[in-house]
C-alpha cells in the first residue's frame, strides 16, 4: 500500500487533508460535511471529465476537445429542450451516443492516421467549439418541469448538507471506471497500451479497439459532465467551460497520473481535482485573496508533482 | 504514443540524421539509394529523411501552403471584387490585403518561434500567458513616471526571453515533456499577469509605446515591420550559420545528436527562448493595439493559432524540420481564412467551425495513409469512368 505506485497518490491526499485541516482550524464553518458535499456537487461536472481524460492520459494520449465538448452537449440539449419542445430524456438520449461518436471519430483519426492525439483533438476542440456557436450563440434558458424535479431530487445529510443527483451520478460514474480500470481487461490494456503501443500491439492488446474506445470514452463522459453542467446552471451556452480541459490535465497530473502514460489512478484524479476545490473555496472562505492566486497555486502544485514524478520515475529506472 | 511516433520516422533511416551538412545528407541519401537501387522503399525513405532534414531541394514544400494562400485571396476577389484595391491616404496604405496582413501580426510572431521548438520536437503552449505577461508588465511600467520607452520594450522583451528560458529550462535540464512543461506557465501565467494588473484592465496613453500597435512607417502599420525585421533577423540567424541545422538535427535525435557534440539542451533553451522573445513582442504589440494590458483577453488562444500556423506551414510536430516563412504563410493562411468568412457575408459564428474543418483537411493531407486512399479513390473513379 505504500509503494513507490502510490506515493504520489498518497502526497495528493495529505496536502489535501492538510489544506482543508487548516481551513477548518481558521474559518468557522469550513470544516463541515456540507463544504465537503458542496465540493463534490459543485466539481461533479469537472470530476466527471477528468476521469475520461485520466484513461486517455493513461493510455499516453491527451484530450483537449472536452471542454468544447461540455459546452456543445450543454447548448445542443438546451436547444432541443428550450427551442423544439423535446422531453429532456429523449435529449439527453439522442445526445449522448452523438458525443460518443464524436470521440470514436477522433479516436479513429488518430489511429488509423497515425496523427498526434494533440493536434487531432485541437482540431475536435475548435470543431465542437464551432458547432455550439453555430447552434446557438446566446446563452439559452432551460425551463423544463424535469429539469425541477432534478434539482430538488436529493438526500438531506446531518448538518443541512445536501446529496444532489449530479454528485449521485458522479459516484456512480467513478465506480465504474475503478472497476473497470482495476478488474476489466479493457482496463489492463489501456495501462498496456500506455506503456508502450509497440509492446502491446506485439501482446496481442487491440489498439485499435482500446484506441478508439478510449477517446470515445472520454467525449461520452465530457457529454455527460456537459448536462450536468445544465442542471447546475439551468441553461447552455456556447461559450462555457472555456479552458476546462487545462483544469481537467492539471487535476490528472496532481492526482499523481503520468503524462507520458502506463501510470495512473481515477482515484487520484478524484482527489486532484478536490484539491483545486478546497483550493478554490479557502480562496473564497478568506476574501481577501484574490482569484487569480487559484491559478498561481494550481501552476506551483503542478510543478511540484511534475518534478516529483520525474524524481520517481528516475529512480524507477535506476533500479531496473 | 507521442514517443513512439517520435521515434518512428529516425527509423526510416537513421543513417541521415547522423550527418549536419546539407551535402553529406544529400551524399549518403544517394549512396544509400544506389545500394538499394531495386528497392524502391529505400528511395522513398531516404527522400522522406532528406525531406525530414529540410534539404530537399521539393518544391512541393512551398508550392502546397502557398497554392492555399493564393486559391483563398482568389476566393476573395471572387467574392468582393475590390478586394486587391490598395488605396493611399494619410501617409498611410489602406486595404484589405495590409489589413490582413497588420491582423495576423501576433499569430505570425508567434508562429515564428514557435516553429523553432517544434523543430526540436517540443511544444510551447505558454505563448498566450506570455503576451499577456509582457503586455501587463508594459503597460504598468508605461504609467511609473520619467521611465523611457526604450527602457519599457526592453522589460517587455525580458520577460519574454526569461518565460522562454524557464519552458526551456524545464524541458531541456529536467526533461519534462514539452506540453507538460509549458502548460505550468499556460495555467499560472495568466494568474500572474492579472496579479501583475491587480485584476484592473490597466489602460495607459503613450504615443511612442503606441506606435509598435497603431503606427505605419512608410506607408505600411508597425506591426508589419516588425513581423519582417523578426522574420528577416530569424532567418539571417538561423540559416547563414549552423544554428537552424543544429536546431533540426536536435528535432530529429536529440540523442544523436549529442553523441555529434551538438550541446542538445542549449539549442532546445535557445528554441524556447526565441519563442518567450516573439511572444513577448506580439504581447506588446498587441497591448500598444488597445493601448491597455487585459490579463484575460490578451494573447488568448494564439498559442493554438500559433501552432496551427506552423503546421499549416507544413512542419512536423514531430520535429526536425522548420521554415519559417512556410509559418509566417500559415498565419496568413489562418487570418485570410477569418476574413474570408467576412467578406463572404457568412456570420461570425461559423468562423470555428471551418476553421475546424481546414484543420482537419491539413492533419488528413499530411498522413501519408490518408493520401495514399485519396489516391486508390481517384484511381477507381477513372476505372469507372473507362
Amino acid at each position: 500500500m505504500f509503494t513507490q505506485r502510490y506515493l504520489p497518490l498518497w502526497i495528493t491526499a495529505s496536502l489535501l487533508v492538510l489544506l482543508f485541516t487548516v481551513g477548518a482550524v481558521q474559518f468557522e464553518g469550513f470544516g463541515s460535511l456540507r463544504v465537503v458535499v458542496n465540493l463534490f456537487s459543485d466539481n461533479a461536472f469537472l470530476l466527471i471529465t477528468a476521469i475520461g481524460m485520466t484513461l486517455v492520459i493513461i493510455s499516453g494520449g491527451i484530450d483537449l476537445s472536452v471542454g468544447s465538448v461540455i459546452a456543445l452537449s450543454g447548448v445542443a440539449a438546451s436547444v432541443l429542450i428550450s427551442e423544439y419542445q423535446w422531453h429532456p430524456l429523449a435529449a439527453f438520449a439522442v445526445i449522448l451516443p452523438l458525443g460518443t461518436l464524436f470521440g470514436a471519430l477522433m479516436g479513429a483519426i488518430i489511429y488509423n492516421y497515425r496523427l498526434q492525439p494533440f493536434i487531432v483533438t485541437l482540431a475536435g476542440m475548435f470543431l465542437a467549439r464551432g458547432l455550439a456557436t453555430t447552434l446557438s450563440e446566446q446563452s439559452l434558458e432551460i425551463d423544463h418541469p424535469f429539469y425541477d424535479f432534478v434539482s430538488d431530487f436529493g438526500f438531506e445529510l446531518s448538518g443541512g448538507a445536501w446529496l444532489d443527483l449530479s454528485t449521485m451520478i458522479f459516484a456512480g460514474i467513478l465506480l465504474l471506471s475503478i472497476l473497470l480500470m482495476q478488474y476489466s481487461r479493457f482496463g489492463t490494456n489501456i495501462y498496456a497500451l500506455g506503456g508502450n503501443e509497440q509492446s502491446a500491439q506485439l501482446m496481442g492488446v487491440p489498439v485499435k479497439r482500446t484506441t478508439i474506445t478510449i477517446y470515445a470514452v472520454s467525449s461520452l463522459l465530457a457529454t455527460v459532465a456537459g448536462i450536468i453542467f445544465t442542471f447546475y446552471t439551468f441553461s447552455g451556452y456556447a461559450l462555457a467551460a472555456v479552458g476546462v480541459e487545462l483544469d481537467v490535465i492539471a487535476a490528472v497530473v496532481i492526482g499523481g497520473t503520468l503524462l507520458t502514460g502506463g501510470r495512473g489512478f481515477v482515484a487520484g484524479t478524484v482527489l486532484g481535482v478536490l484539491l483545486m476545490g478546497v483550493i478554490q473555496t479557502y480562496i473564497t472562505f478568506d476574501g481577501s485573496l484574490s482569484s487569480w492566486w487559484t491559478k498561481i497555486v494550481i501552476g506551483l502544485l503542478l510543478f511540484f508533482f511534475i518534478v516529483l514524478q520525474k524524481v520517481l520515475s528516475g529512480k524507477s529506472t535506476a533500479h531496473a | 504514443m507521442k514517443d513512439l511516433e517520435h521515434v518512428l520516422p529516425v527509423d526510416q533511416d537513421p543513417v541521415d540524421h547522423e550527418r549536419t551538412t546539407p551535402n553529406a545528407v544529400s551524399n549518403k541519401a544517394d549512396s544509400n539509394t544506389q545500394s538499394h537501387k531495386a528497392s524502391e522503399q529505400a528511395l522513398a525513405a531516404a527522400r522522406a529523411a532528406r525531406y525530414q532534414a529540410g534539404t530537399s531541394n521539393n518544391f512541393g514544400r512551398y508550392l502546397w501552403p502557398s497554392c492555399a494562400l493564393i486559391l483563398l485571396l482568389v476566393v476573395n476577389l471572387v467574392l468582393d471584387a475590390n478586394f486587391f484595391s490598395i488605396t493611399y491616404q494619410d501617409e498611410r496604405l489602406y486595404g484589405s490585403l495590409i489589413d490582413i496582413l497588420n491582423r495576423c501580426a501576433p499569430v505570425a510572431l508567434l508562429a515564428i518561434g514557435m516553429s523553432l521548438v517544434i523543430a526540436t520536437g517540443g511544444i510551447d503552449l505558454s505563448v498566450g500567458a506570455v503576451m499577456a505577461i509582457a503586455g501587463a508588465v508594459c503597460a504598468n511600467l508605461l504609467l511609473v513616471p520619467d521611465l523611457s520607452v526604450f527602457t519599457v520594450i526592453m522589460a517587455g522583451l525580458t520577460v519574454g526571453v526569461l518565460a522562454g528560458v524557464i519552458n526551456g529550462a524545464l524541458v531541456s535540464y529536467l526533461a519534462i515533456q514539452p506540453i507538460v512543461a509549458t502548460l505550468l506557465l499556460m495555467v499560472a501565467g495568466r494568474g500572474v499577469a492579472q496579479l501583475i494588473n491587480q485584476g484592473q484592465i490597466v489602460t495607459f496613453q503613450n504615443d511612442a509605446f503606441a506606435f509598435m500597435g497603431v503606427g505605419n512607417w512608410l506607408g505600411l502599420p508597425t506591426p508589419i515591420w516588425l513581423v519582417i525585421g523578426m522574420l528577416l533577423l530569424c532567418q539571417l540567424l538561423l540559416r547563414r550559420t549552423a544554428l537552424g541545422l543544429f536546431i533540426e538535427t536536435v528535432g530529429c535525435n536529440a540523442s544523436a545528436s549529442r553523441y555529434l557534440g551538438i550541446n542538445d539542451k542549449g539549442i532546445k533553451l535557445f528554441a524556447y527562448a526565441v519563442a518567450g522573445l516573439c511572444a513577448g513582442l506580439a504581447g506588446m504589440i498587441s497591448a500598444a493595439d488597445i493601448q491597455g494590458s487585459d490579463a484575460n483577453n490578451a494573447g488568448l488562444w494564439l498559442e493554438l493559432d500559433a501552432i496551427l500556423a506552423v503546421v499549416i506551414g507544413g512542419a512536423a510536430l514531430t520535429g526536425g524540420r522548420f521554415s519559417l516563412l512556410l509559418s509566417v504563410i500559415g498565419a496568413l493562411i489562418i487570418q485570410t481564412l477569418a476574413t474570408t468568412i467576412i467578406v463572404s457575408g457568412l456570420p461570425a459564428k461559423f468562423n470555428l467551425l471551418i476553421k475546424a474543418l481546414v484543420i482537419l483537411m491539413v492533419l488528413l493531407l499530411q498522413s501519408e495513409k490518408f493520401r495514399q486512399q485519396c489516391k486508390a479513390l481517384l484511381l477507381m473513379n477513372k476505372k469507372g469512368a473507362v
